[in-house]
C-alpha cells in the first residue's frame, strides 16, 4: 500500500473512534459500572488510540516526505502536494457536489496529531476533575426556589460522552475535504461547546454562557455561509483542491487569480465571509464576547475549548483558506486580530478571577495568530496555534487543579499555594514562561518563545514593507506581548507566591491526584519543547508545517485592487540574516516580555509597588478594563435591548392582533355551530322521527294479522287457494303457459 | 256427454284427488282438535298424490300421447314417505301441545299471536 492510500485510511479510523466511544456512552452510558464509571475508560481509550493512529500516519508521511531544506538560498521547504479524495457522495443537485471527503497535508497531519495528544491529556486529567459527577452532586451555586442548593444526579458519563463527540468533530472539521463538510463540523463544534459550557445547566450563569456562545457564533456562521455561497457561485465548488487550482492555477505560477464567473470582489466577500465565520469561532474582536463566559463549563471544558479544539478551528479555517484571501481581506484579518489582541491584554491584566484571565489570555493569542495571518505569517500564525495549544491547555488544566483545591475562582482570596501544591506551582510556571516567551533572544527558548518571535518578525518585516501606518501592528503586538508577561506573572505570583490571603481556602487546599497532575507534567514538557527542531535531522513542527504552506503565498501578497501600496512580505524576507530583522524582532519582544515580568513582580511578587495605587492613578482606564470595555453593556444597549423591546412588541401584537382574531374566529366557528346543531335537532332528527314513527305504527297495525289461531290460518290459506283459481279462471289463456 | 256417462278416465280421478283436497282443508279449518287438523293434512297429501299418480299412469294417458313416465309414481312415493315423518314431527308436536294445554284444542293455544 502506498501512502495516500494508508495516511487516509488511518486518519479516517482515528476520526471515527470517538463517534464510536460517544454512539456507546449514548447507548450503554450509565451501564458501564456503577454510575458509568467506565465510560471514562472508553472514551480516552478511544482517542488514546486516535493519537496512536494519527502518529503513525505521520511516520508514514514523514517515511515518503521528510522535510529537506530547499535548495534555494536555504529558506523554507518544498511545499508537499497534499492528498486529497472523497469517501461518500452524500447528494448531488446539478453542479452542486456534497462529499464526505478528505485533504490531508502535513498541517491536517500536525493538528490531528495535536488535537487527540492534548485530548488524551484532557480525558486522563478529567478523571480525576470529575470524580464528584460519580455520585449524586449538591450543587449550591443552582439553589432551587425554596432557597435549598439543588441535588441531583452525577452526570458523569454525560462528559465523557460529550468530549467524544467534541473530539468527533473537530478532526472531523480538520480532515474535512470540502467547505461543505467543513461546515457541518463547525457547527457540530459548536454544539458541543454549547452542551459542554452549559454542562451545569441548572445554574442560570451557566446555561446563559451556553446561550451566549452558541448565539454569538451563529452570527459569525451567518458571515460563513455567506462566504460559502460566494465561493459556490463563483468556482461552483466547494472541493478544497478544485477551489485553491482556480483561484490559483498553475499557469499563473500560483499566483492569485480571479477565474472565470469569480470578479475579484466577489472573492473579497468569499474572504471576509469565510474569515467572519471564523471571527465567531476564534472569538476575535467584536465577537469576543462568548469566550470569557464559557468560563462557566467544567474546567477541562475550558482547556479543551481554549486550547485544542473550538477557537483553534478559526485559525486553522484562516489558515486552510490563506490562498484565496486578497490582500484587503488579509489587512482586515491584522487589523480585527491587531485590536483583539490588544483589547483582551488589557482586559485580563485586571480581571481577577483566574479561568477570566486566562480565557482572556486565549483571546489575545488568537488575536497574535490572526494578526501573524492577515500580515503573510502563515507559519507563523500556524506556529503559534500548535504552541499556544500546549501551553494553554496546561494553563487551563493548572488552573482547574487550583480551583479543585481551593473551590474558588478568585485569586484575591488564594495565595501562597506553591508549598501546597508543588506540582501544579512548576508546571504553571512553566507554562506562564512559555506563553510569556522566556528564552535566549537569538538561541533558544521555549515553545512561545519561537512562534511568538515568528510574530514579531513578520510584524516588523510588515512595517518595513510599508512605511507609516505598518508599524502601528508591530508596536500593537509588542505591547500586546509585554502584557501577556505582565498578566500571566500577576497570575502566578497571586495565586502561589505570598502569603496565604484566606486561610480557611489555604488550609484545605492539596495536591491533586496523579490522574491530574500527570497530564499537566506531560503538557509542561510539550509546552517547553513544542517548536524545538530534532537535533540532527531537523525534524520539528516547524519544517513540517512548512511543507503544508499553500503554494504561491511563500512569497508574500501584493497590489490588491483597493489598495495598490500594502504589500504583506514574504515570511523568509523576516528571517534574511542581512536585513536583521528577525534579530531586532526577537530583541524587542525579549525587552517587553521582560518589563512585564519585572513590573508583575514589583506589584504582586515583592510589593515594591501598591496595585492599589496604580489603580487610583489610572481610575478611568481602570475602570475600562474592569468592565471590559464594556462591551457587553454596548451589545445589551445596542442589540439585546432593540431585540427585546422588538420581541415585546412582536408580543403585544401577538397577545392584542393574532390572539384577538384567534379567540373571535372560535368564538364564529362556535356560534355556526350551534346554528348547525339546532338544525340538525329540528329537521334532521325529526324527519328520522317521524320515519322510524310510520314504520313503528305500520309494524303495529300489522301484527294483528298474526292472530295465532292455526284453524284461522287454514281458512285464509284456503281463501287464498280459491282466489288464485278465481283469477287463474278469469285470465288464464295458453299464451301465459308458454303453450 | 257427462261425466258420469263417460268410460272411467282421468277426470273422473282428478274430481275424486280434488274432493279429497277439500274434504282435507275444511278438516284443517273446522276440526278444533289436533288430532282432527292431523287427518286433515293426511286427506290434503293424499288428495294430491292421487292427481301425481293418476297424471303418471299409462293406462289413463290418451292414445297416440308420450308420457311421463314413472315420475308420476316416484314422486307420490316420495310424499309417502314425506307424510310419514311429518306425521311423526306433528305427532310429537301434539304430545308437547297436550303436556303444555293438558288439552288438544288448538283454539287454545294462541302463543304465536302477534
Amino acid at each position: 500500500m502506498d501512502i495516500n492510500s494508508i495516511i487516509p485510511l488511518l486518519l479516517a479510523l482515528a476520526w471515527l473512534l470517538p463517534l464510536g466511544s460517544f454512539a456507546l456512552i449514548v447507548l450503554f452510558g450509565p451501564r458501564m459500572g456503577r454510575a458509568g464509571r467506565y465510560s471514562a475508560y472508553l472514551a480516552t481509550g478511544a482517542i488514546v488510540a486516535a493519537c496512536v493512529l494519527s502518529f503513525a500516519a505521520l511516520g508514514f508521511w514523514l517515511t515518503e516526505h521528510f522535510p529537506h531544506a530547499a535548495a534555494h538560498g536555504g529558506h523554507g521547504y518544498e511545499t508537499v502536494q497534499p492528498i486529497s479524495g472523497e469517501w461518500y457522495t452524500l447528494a448531488e443537485f446539478g453542479r452542486l457536489r456534497l462529499t464526505i471527503g478528505y485533504y490531508i497535508d502535513a498541517l491536517t497531519l500536525a493538528m490531528f496529531c495535536m488535537v487527540t495528544l492534548v485530548g488524551s491529556c484532557i480525558h486522563v486529567y478529567s478523571f480525576g476533575y470529575m470524580r464528584e459527577e460519580l455520585s449524586d452532586v449538591t450543587d449550591p451555586l443552582a439553589p432551587l426556589a425554596n432557597g435549598q442548593p439543588l441535588r441531583r444526579r452525577g452526570r458523569y458519563c454525560r462528559f465523557f460522552q460529550y468530549f467524544s463527540l467534541f473530539c468527533f468533530s473537530m478532526l472531523g472539521l480538520v480532515i474535512a475535504g470540502n467547505v461543505a463538510m467543513v461546515f457541518v463540523f463547525w457547527e457540530l463544534v459548536g454544539i458541543c461547546s454549547y452542551l459542554l459550557i452549559g454542562f451545569y445547566h441548572e445554574r442560570r450563569s451557566a446555561s446563559n454562557a451556553g446561550n451566549k456562545a452558541f448565539i454569538v457564533n451563529r452570527v459569525g456562521d451567518f458571515g460563513m455561509i455567506i462566504g460559502m455561497m460566494a465561493i459556490w457561485t463563483g468556482l461552483g465548488t466547494f472541493s478544497f483542491a478544485e477551489i485553491f487550482s482556480q483561484v490559483r492555477p498553475i499557469a499563473a505560477g500560483y499566483q492569485l487569480q480571479t477565474p472565470e464567473g469569480l470578479s475579484y470582489w466577489l472573492l473579497v466577500v468569499a474572504g471576509l465571509g469565510i474569515f467572519c465565520g471564523c471571527v465567531g469561532k476564534s472569538a476575535q474582536f467584536p465577537l469576543h464576547v462568548w469566550l470569557p463566559d464559557a468560563m462557566e463549563g467544567p474546567t477541562p471544558v475550558s482547556a479543551l475549548i481554549h486550547a485544542a479544539t473550538m477557537v483553534a478551528a478559526g485559525v486553522y479555517l484562516v489558515g486552510r483558506f490563506f490562498p484565496i484571501f486578497t490582500p484587503e481581506v488579509l489587512l482586515v484579518i491584522a487589523s480585527v486580530g491587531c485590536i483583539t489582541l490588544f483589547m483582551a491584554a488589557t482586559i485580563a491584566i485586571t480581571a481577577t478571577d483566574i479561568k477570566r484571565v486566562l480565557a482572556y489570555s486565549t483571546v489575545s493569542q488568537l488575536g497574535f495568530m490572526m494578526l501573524a495571518l492577515g500580515l503573510g505569517g502563515w507559519l507563523a500564525g500556524m506556529l503559534h496555534l500548535f504552541t499556544h495549544a500546549c501551553f494553554k491547555s496546561l494553563l487551563f488544566l493548572c488552573s482547574g487543579s487550583v480551583i479543585h483545591a481551593c473551590g474558588t475562582n478568585e485569586m484575591p482570596e488564594m495565595g501562597g499555594l506553591r508549598r501546597k501544591m508543588p506540582i501544579t506551582a512548576i508546571t504553571m510556571l512553566i507554562g506562564c514562561l512559555a506563553i510569556a516567551g522566556a528564552g535566549i533572544p537569538t538561541l533558544i527558548g521555549l515553545s512561545g518563545f519561537h512562534s511568538k518571535d515568528y510574530i514579531m518578525a513578520q510584524g516588523l518585516s510588515f512595517s518595513t514593507a510599508n512605511p507609516g501606518f505598518g508599524s502601528i501592528f508591530f508596536y500593537a503586538a509588542l505591547i500586546g506581548a509585554g502584557m501577556t508577561s505582565f498578566y500571566m506573572f500577576r497570575l502566578w505570583y497571586m495565586t502561589f507566591a505570598g502569603r496565604p490571603r484566606d486561610e480557611h481556602v489555604h488550609s484545605h487546599a492539596h495536591e491533586s491526584p496523579l490522574s491530574m497532575t500527570g497530564p499537566l507534567m506531560v503538557l509542561a514538557v510539550l509546552a517547553v519543547v513544542a517548536a524545538w527542531n530534532l537535533p540532527i535531522c531537523k525534524l520539528g513542527l516547524e519544517p513540517l508545517l512548512e511543507q503544508a504552506r499553500p503554494v504561491g503565498t511563500a512569497e508574500g501578497v501584493a497590489g490588491g485592487m483597493l489598495l495598490p501600496n500594502v504589500t504583506m512580505p514574504a515570511e523568509h524576507l523576516a528571517h534574511d540574516p542581512a536585513a536583521g530583522i528577525a534579530v531586532k524582532a526577537e530583541w524587542s519582544a525579549f525587552a517587553v516580555a521582560l518589563l512585564g515580568f519585572l513590573l508583575a513582580t514589583a506589584f504582586y511578587g515583592l510589593r515594591k509597588l501598591d496595585p492599589a495605587d496604580a489603580r487610583r492613578t489610572f481610575s478611568p482606564l481602570y475602570k475600562l478594563f474592569l468592565h471590559k470595555w464594556w462591551f457587553d453593556e454596548l451589545y445589551a444597549l445596542l442589540l439585546i435591548r432593540p431585540v427585546l423591546w422588538i420581541s415585546a412588541l412582536v408580543e403585544a401584537i401577538d397577545k392584542r392582533v393574532i390572539d384577538w382574531l384567534a379567540d373571535n374566529s372560535a368564538r364564529a366557528v362556535a356560534a355556526i355551530a350551534r346554528l348547525d346543531d339546532w338544525i340538525d335537532r329540528i329537521f334532521v332528527d325529526n324527519t328520522v322521527n317521524l320515519l322510524a314513527q310510520w314504520t313503528y305504527s305500520t309494524g303495529l297495525w300489522l301484527r294483528r294479522i298474526q292472530t295465532g289461531n292455526i284453524r284461522q290460518y287454514v281458512m285464509w290459506l284456503g281463501a287464498g287457494l280459491v282466489g288464485l283459481f278465481v283469477l287463474m279462471s278469469l285470465y288464464w289463456n295458453y299464451a301465459m303457459a308458454g303453450g | 256427454m257427462s261425466i258420469f256417462t263417460e268410460p272411467v278416465g282421468l277426470s273422473h280421478f282428478l274430481v275424486v284427488g280434488a274432493v279429497l283436497f277439500v274434504c282435507g282443508v275444511i278438516c284443517m279449518a273446522t276440526k278444533r282438535n289436533v288430532l282432527g287438523v292431523l287427518m286433515g293434512i293426511e286427506l290434503v297429501l293424499n288428495g294430491a298424490n292421487l292427481n301425481f299418480v293418476a297424471f303418471g299412469s299409462s293406462v289413463l294417458r290418451p292414445p297416440g300421447t308420450e308420457g311421463i313416465g314413472m315420475d308420476g309414481q316416484m314422486i307420490a312415493l316420495f310424499v309417502i314417505v314425506l307424510a310419514a315423518a311429518e306425521a311423526a314431527v306433528a305427532l310429537a308436536i301434539a304430545l308437547s301441545y297436550y303436556h303444555a294445554h293438558a288439552t288438544v284444542d288448538v283454539d287454545r293455544g294462541d302463543e304465536l299471536r302477534g
